[in-house]
């Protein structure tokens, strides 16, 4: 229990360090750092496959994208920096400050669990594996055409043109 | 057997997607033809044989559960007639023969994904087919690459992220109390634990995030910059079908059989559907641009669509149906004329424009048949179903409600009829004397979706009966 | 107690997309809503016994979210190309 709660603070400090980091290549790193705490938390939440899917895609793939595609694009220059840094402070201040004020509320509200519990008729659901392949074959196809939307995304998103830069 | 709607175009794609260049990139065209055709047929003539006909190998290999009723009908018949229009225009608007190669791609792709919303009876499932036609939509709107369409396109994408979002962790919140996440698991569920406050708030969280998808006030911000930058087939598209099945099909389909018409969610449906309607007619009073007033049309009908949803009597949801019907054919009429305007004339602002009529007739005619049939006039279909609407509203007692889609209708005839004097009738401007009619396939697509929109209306009494018998299924439950 | 924190991480990854003034940033406080959506589903799959049902939907979130991601990092490149920066603010010519 203890160190759950000390994940999830690790998590929402990460986090917090993404949204208000200053350089983009800062956020993207901590972003992959929220990652792989969410990780952890799940394979103490017994789901290892997600977790597994999470620490590769995630924390893996999708930071190389954000890497690749900000080191693609210019950096500010000097002078912009300094102007964008000034009121910056500004604004991202507010995070904490907000971010404290929900807890807050969170505390005080009291939710009360009055849910219904679902009838668990479901001890064939142990298995991921046996999940995905035998009862949930829909979204496996919406995986593939997702996939291929991807693809021809990227086919068309990412075309250098000649004439286009000149 | 319905599952073949989803499979076969998939398994075309990828032998489209083979090696075999030249023979391909000509084939893609006439093989989204057939499957459009296809569609329309199996929508309109119910054949027994593909629909309850179920393949025992297949099945129980797929074992997925898909179920239609009425409604999906309708909706399918909607997909298909929009998505053959969006090819037809697409043909002579996309010009390089790789790029429209890959658009049909694409378009196959968003037509599977909305047959999908519009069959499942699952959930989750719901949100992987809306995913599937909100991120082909959004590459097709950036398709070419132009500032503004990767600005229509990244406005539209983070909206869409945020509410399927909100979609997401409402499912979850859900999972808490239900055993599967079948819509009839579901239904269960929520029935039974229906005071709880944290069911309440994954509600009113997944009612949001499809009201952002559909495109109601307050949550229409990515709408207008969407249909207006999106090349001219995508906004066949968008305004024909993918905001409706992606939106409103999903709000009809969930608050009709899942949660149930409690008297809060009617009142807040009504309140949002009239805000639209008002908020709609306004804005588009005051543009400029073709596409841009269209769009704002848009937000306009659909909330009419809703107002009579959420009436919750027979007639006011057979109405809204008849809407979504009469609706998809003539904004895509519009929107195809506007894309026959674009490509002709070069620009789509509107002051630029006029007399267009003498040089395009066949754009002006069709043009003039959609504005009506929006605009509510008789006998055109889109009289029935505003009348219905209007009428149905006044039986279930809103009579503000009621007196406000009424004027609102007012309202839309003077845009509309003010768009057409400036665009098509007046005096022929300078600089747009040599335009000429647009293509073949253009008008082609311009004419039939007219000839649909004035046979609805003639045969009125014996097409409604299709469009009110989904009415009975949805509120037996 | 984990519903707390996703509640906070909601709260950041919200400010994150409303307050920015970069593309790219708007798509990672994107990411950071997606990611406490995944956390929260497998939390409810654990508290109502139901794991394996949620790993699934959160392996099939996850595909998803890669190509949203993808899709979204292409449109951002394509409008740097264009305007020469990241901005926001200037992402406004479409009016009215």
């Amino acid at each position: 229990m203890q160190l759950n709660l000390l994940l999830l603070v690790v998590m929402l400090g990460a986090a917090l360090w993404t949204v208000m980091g200053r350089s983009l290549l800062k956020a993207a790193i901590g972003l992959a750092i929220t990652s792989a705490v969410i990780t952890i938390l799940m394979f103490r939440l017994d789901s290892p496959l997600a977790a597994v899917f999470e620490l590769s895609v995630c924390t893996g793939l999708i930071t190389v994208v954000f890497v690749s595609t900000i080191s693609l694009t210019k950096p500010l220059t000097h002078k912009e920096i300094i102007e964008l840094s000034k009121d910056r402070i500004k604004r991202f201040w507010y995070l904490p400050v907000i971010v404290a004020v929900v807890a807050l509320a969170l505390i005080l509200i009291k939710v009360k669990n009055d849910l219904v519990p679902a009838e668990s008729a479901w001890e064939l659901f142990k298995d991921v594996k046996s999940v995905l392949w035998n009862f949930r074959q829909l979204d496996m196809f919406g995986q593939i055409i997702v996939l291929i939307i991807g693809a021809l995304g990227v086919s068309i998103l990412f075309e250098e043109r000649r004439r286009d830069e000149w | 057997m319905p599952s073949l709607l989803i499979l076969i175009p998939l398994f075309g794609i990828m032998i489209l997607n083979l090696p075999f260049r030249r023979l391909m990139h000509k084939a893609a065209f006439w093989f989204a033809f057939a499957l459009c055709m296809i569609q329309i047929a199996l929508a309109i003539h119910h054949y027994p044989l593909f629909w309850g006909y179920e393949l025992v190998q297949l099945d129980s290999f797929f074992r997925i559960n898909f179920s239609l009723d009425h409604l999906s009908f309708v909706m399918l018949l909607c997909i298909g007639i929009v998505t053959l229009a969006t090819l037809l225009v697409t043909r002579h608007t996309v010009f390089d023969e790789k790029e429209r190669f890959k658009f049909i791609n694409l378009l196959i792709i968003t037509s599977i994904g909305m047959n999908g919303i519009v069959t499942v009876r699952d959930i989750f499932s719901l949100y992987v087919f809306l995913e599937i036609t909100a991120i082909a939509s959004f590459v097709l709107i950036a398709f070419e690459k132009d500032v503004y369409g990767l600005e229509g396109a990244f406005k539209y994408m983070m909206l869409s992220a945020v509410a399927s979002v909100m979609i997401l962790s409402s499912i979850a919140l859900i999972l808490l109390v239900a055993p599967s996440t079948s819509f009839s698991a579901i239904h269960d569920a929520v029935r039974q634990s229906a005071d709880s406050k944290l069911i309440i708030l994954a509600m009113g969280i997944f009612l949001s995030g499809l009201l952002i998808k559909g495109g109601l006030v307050p949550f229409h911000g990515w709408l207008p910059d969407a249909y207006t930058a999106a090349p001219s087939a995508v906004s066949v598209l968008l305004a024909g079908i993918v905001t409706k099945a992606a939106g409103i099909y999903t709000i009809i389909r969930v608050v009709g059989s899942i949660f149930g018409f409690t008297d809060t969610v009617k009142a807040i449906l009504l309140a949002l559907g009239a805000i639209s309607v008002i908020v709609g007619a306004l804005a588009a009073l005051g543009q400029n641009d073709f596409k841009r007033m269209l769009a704002y049309s848009s937000i306009s009908q659909v909330g009419y669509i809703i107002l009579g949803f959420a009436t919750g009597t027979p007639l006011g949801i057979a109405g809204a149906v008849f809407h979504i019907f009469n609706h998809s054919i003539f904004k895509s009429l519009l929107f195809v004329n506007a894309a026959a305007v674009e490509a002709e004339a070069g620009t789509s602002d509107m002051d630029k424009m006029g007399g267009l009529a003498a040089k395009m007739p066949y754009t002006g005619i069709t043009s003039l048949i959609g504005m009506l049939s929006a605009g509510g006039m008789p006998p055109l279909a889109g009289f029935w179903s505003k009348f219905i609407i209007i009428i149905a509203l006044w039986q279930s007692g809103n009579h503000t409600y009621c007196v406000i889609a009424a004027l609102a209708g007012v309202l839309t005839l003077a845009y509309l009829l003010v768009m057409q004097r400036k665009v098509f009738f007046g005096k022929l401007r300078e600089g747009m004397q040599d335009l000429q009619e647009a293509h073949a396939g253009v008008v082609a697509a311009a004419i039939i979706l007219a000839a649909i929109t004035i046979g609805v209306g003639l045969l009125f009494p014996a097409v409604f009966k299709a469009f009110a018998e989904p009415v009975k299924e949805l509120l037996i439950k | 107690m984990f519903g707390f924190f996703i509640v906070l991480l909601f709260v950041c990854g919200f400010y994150c997309i409303l307050v920015t003034r970069n593309l790219m940033r708007a798509i990672i406080g994107l990411e950071l809503l997606i990611k406490a959506v995944t956390l929260l589903m497998i939390v409810t799959g654990y508290v109502s016994g139901k794991p394996a049902l949620t790993q699934a939907f959160v392996i099939t979130v996850i595909v998803i979210e890669v190509v949203l991601v993808v899709v979204a990092g292409g449109i951002a490149l394509r409008v740097f190309h264009h305007n020469d920066n990241l901005d926001v603010r200037k992402l406004t010519k479409l009016k009215g």
